[in-house]
């Protein structure tokens, strides 16, 4: 069961200003998918003042959804309109001595539901910019979507650095798989590391003209080639390691973001076809994994 | 007043019988079974007595096809990567849209580490298509898991047909039957059932334990190694106390099965019969002429679970929800939204699933107290109001979603 306030559960047995306000002349209709309930606030403002002098609320929702929209009638009458619009969710919150991690969405469909209002009142179209995903951090009730966008906005790569951002996993640590995830996700989207020719190349690379490469040459030119991908596969927190080359295979290992990444089969390809072209041959990059030692 | 308690899917409480024959195993009868001395060797003789109990609760042929774990969820993780690592050339696992989270989760995980995974749909009733399921069988399928009876709607699968059907196709068959043993007649011996959990703290027993059926013969990895505990199959002492406790409730259970299904129903029927008659737009979800004889799960149009739970709460009466704010995931329930259950109806689902100890002055009492809390509620719903139903709740009230 919850650990609602005694406030909350005094605002749900007993809701204030609950029904229908028939001569409301600002109505606000809100929604949050993520949990279904859903709130329509009525407000019957002075136009003279623009002060709300009554508030009344109907909502489909849980126990802390209908405290909230209680709360939220008592905090805003007799508050101006540009007073009201001040009002946050944590005022919200506060007001009913806190709600749970998983309940803080019930205080922001209480402050969305009264922007909607407000505009309605002036004749607006109130639009939502609020996306609400799966929560993630219970602790501090950070959801998976925020989580996301910081990743993507700040170029994060690692849970300690998503915690210094957005302060999830920064208490109790028992969502950081789940911080894991939503990071590996981002990561396999904006890798950057050289894919394979969309176009299938040549099936022998043109060998003709080219001379033979000694043992070093050959060498220092499959180091050239992994040496000019290298900074691209550090820019997504990546790296690559020249393990042992044996006649055409070039066993490799991937290190940080790069290894294990879900794009791992491309990049070693993209740099497969680069290092076949500088050599003018047939040669394949494989990961260490795939390396067994001969001849002992 | 007393309390009233009808979440006994959640758990149930202990019988004090139970608690009797458990309590020397704490004091007196603390020895390891495994020990040589007498201290263990009397413990030993009690496990093989418990062992024999839920052998003759479950109709297993042999006594050795039981396997003591922790939990249901222990089972049903055993079964799950037992096949799989048993059977390497397959790699595929069929199960169904309803199971529970201790089947799906570990399902969404292996799918992400390569496991295909093929989810069998349900209809409004929560019935699943045998036709669907048979053309998914396969030498690919490591194995089939499908839950003997669901746990929010009741519903009963045809476990015993479908068995058949994944041995014909020679792939291995599990059950999570935790909702179904104690009130649904199993006859293992007689089946084709390969692997089935069973959970103690659904029939009176206690919690922290479990069992795992493994039909002899059946290909089998342990999911904990490290001791020749239940013959090699799952290592770890032995919680004794709590296996001897499984193996009275297993013994009552048996003793109570033809109880569950003339009393505890008629009760249920009453119950649910006298809310759908005293309360309008509702009905009762699942596959009602094939379900549990305990479990009603009844969908209130228009109000939302957790304030129904609060409100009877209040009064003393103990039940659940499938609406997403009595979870915390914020996830309505998914076995409601498989039988296409519209949102508004769904997040005001309520499960009553009684048991032997419900009276039938507890069942008057529920069916007195309900009504007036969902009238309450519906009348501050926006999809209700002072005036009644809406006739159009989509189109009267359509809020804008974040």
């Amino acid at each position: 069961m919850w650990d609602y306030s005694e406030k909350v559960k005094e605002h749900f047995f007993s809701p204030r200003n609950s029904g229908v306000l028939e001569e409301a002349n600002g109505v606000g209709d809100v929604g949050s998918i993520s949990c279904g309930d859903a709130l329509r606030l009525m407000l019957k403002v002075d136009p003279d003042n623009e002060r709300i002098l009554e508030a009344k609320f109907q909502t489909f929702g849980c126990g802390s959804a209908i405290a909230s929209s209680s709360a939220l009638t008592e905090i805003v009458i007799g508050k101006t309109v540009d007073e009201a619009l001040k009002v946050t969710n944590q005022d919200i919150a506060d007001y009913l001595d806190g709600l749970p991690p998983e309940k803080m969405h019930c205080s922001v469909m209480g402050r969305e539901a009264l922007h909607a209002a407000i505009a309605n009142y002036r004749g607006e179209v109130w639009s939502d910019d609020h996306e609400e995903g799966a929560l993630v951090c219970k602790c501090f009730a950070i959801d998976a979507v925020l989580i996301e966008e910081t990743i993507r906005a700040n170029n994060l790569s690692t849970v300690e650095q998503v915690t210094n951002y957005t302060k999830a996993g920064g208490s109790c640590a028992t969502c950081h798989e789940g911080i894991e995830e939503i990071l590996a996700k981002v990561t396999g989207e904006r890798c950057t590391a050289p894919a394979a020719p969309e176009t299938k190349p040549a099936a022998t690379p043109p060998i003709n003209g080219k001379p033979k490469l000694t043992n070093y040459q050959r060498m220092r030119k499959i180091e050239e080639v992994i040496e000019a991908v290298r900074p691209q596969l550090q820019r997504d927190h990546g790296d690559i390691e020249i393990v042992e080359v044996e006649g055409r295979n070039i066993y490799v290992k991937l290190q940080g973001a790069c290894h294990g990444c879900m794009m791992e089969q491309a990049t070693l390809g993209g740099i497969q076809s680069q290092i076949a072209e500088a050599l003018g041959e047939m040669v394949r990059v494989l990961p260490v994994s795939q390396h067994k030692p001969t001849g002992h | 007043m007393k309390p009233i308690y009808m979440d006994n899917n959640a758990t149930t409480a202990c019988d004090p019988a139970v608690v009797e024959a458990m309590l020397p195993f704490f004091t007196e009868q603390f020895g390891n079974a495994s020990s040589m001395h007498s201290f263990g060797n009397k413990v030993g003789l009690a496990l093989k007595e418990a062992r024999a109990q839920v052998q003759d609760l479950l109709g297993a042929e042999h006594d050795s096809e039981i396997v003591f774990t922790s939990c249901g969820t222990e089972s049903n993780s055993t079964a799950i990567f037992s096949a799989l690592k048993a059977q390497p050339e397959r790699n595929q696992i069929i199960t169904t849209v309803v199971e529970h989270p201790a089947i799906l989760a570990v399902c969404e995980q292996l799918e992400k580490e390569g496991v295909v995974i093929h989810r069998l749909k349900v209809d409004k009733r929560g019935r699943l298509d045998l036709d669907e399921y048979k053309a998914l069988l396969s030498p690919r399928v490591a194995l089939v898991t499908a839950m003997w009876a669901n746990n929010e709607s009741g519903t009963i699968f045809p476990i015993e047909q479908m068995a058949e059907m994944a041995f014909d196709a020679g792939v291995m068959f599990h059950t999570d039957a935790v909702q179904a043993v104690g009130k649904v007649p199993i006859d293992l011996k007689n089946s084709k059932i390969g692997m089935l959990s069973l959970s103690g703290h659904k029939l009176h027993a206690p919690k922290g334990i479990g069992v795992l059926y493994l039909r002899r013969g059946l290909r089998f990895r342990p999911f904990l190694r490290g001791g020749h505990q239940e013959r090699g199959r799952r290592a770890g002492t032995e919680n004794s106390a709590s296996i001897v406790g499984l193996g009275v409730a297993s013994a009552q259970a048996k003793e109570y099965m033809a109880f569950e299904n003339t009393e505890v129903k008629r009760l249920r029927d009453k119950l649910e019969a006298g809310i759908l008659a005293e309360v309008p737009r509702t009905f009762a979800t699942g596959d009602t002429s094939n379900r549990l004889p305990n479990t009603a799960n009844i969908a209130f149009e228009f109000v939302e679970g957790e304030g129904i739970l609060l409100l009877l709460n209040k009064q003393g009466i103990a039940a659940s929800s499938g609406s997403a704010c009595t979870s915390g995931s914020l996830e309505p329930s998914h076995v409601m939204r498989a039988m296409g259950i519209p949102y508004t109806a769904a997040h005001g689902t309520i499960r009553f699933s009684l048991s032997r100890y419900n009276t039938e002055a507890e069942v008057d009492r529920v069916i007195e107290a309900v009504p007036p809390i969902i009238a309450q509620l519906r009348k501050i719903s926006p999809y209700w109001g002072e005036k009644g139903p809406s006739e159009q709740p989509e189109a009267d009230f359509a809020p804008q979603y974040a």
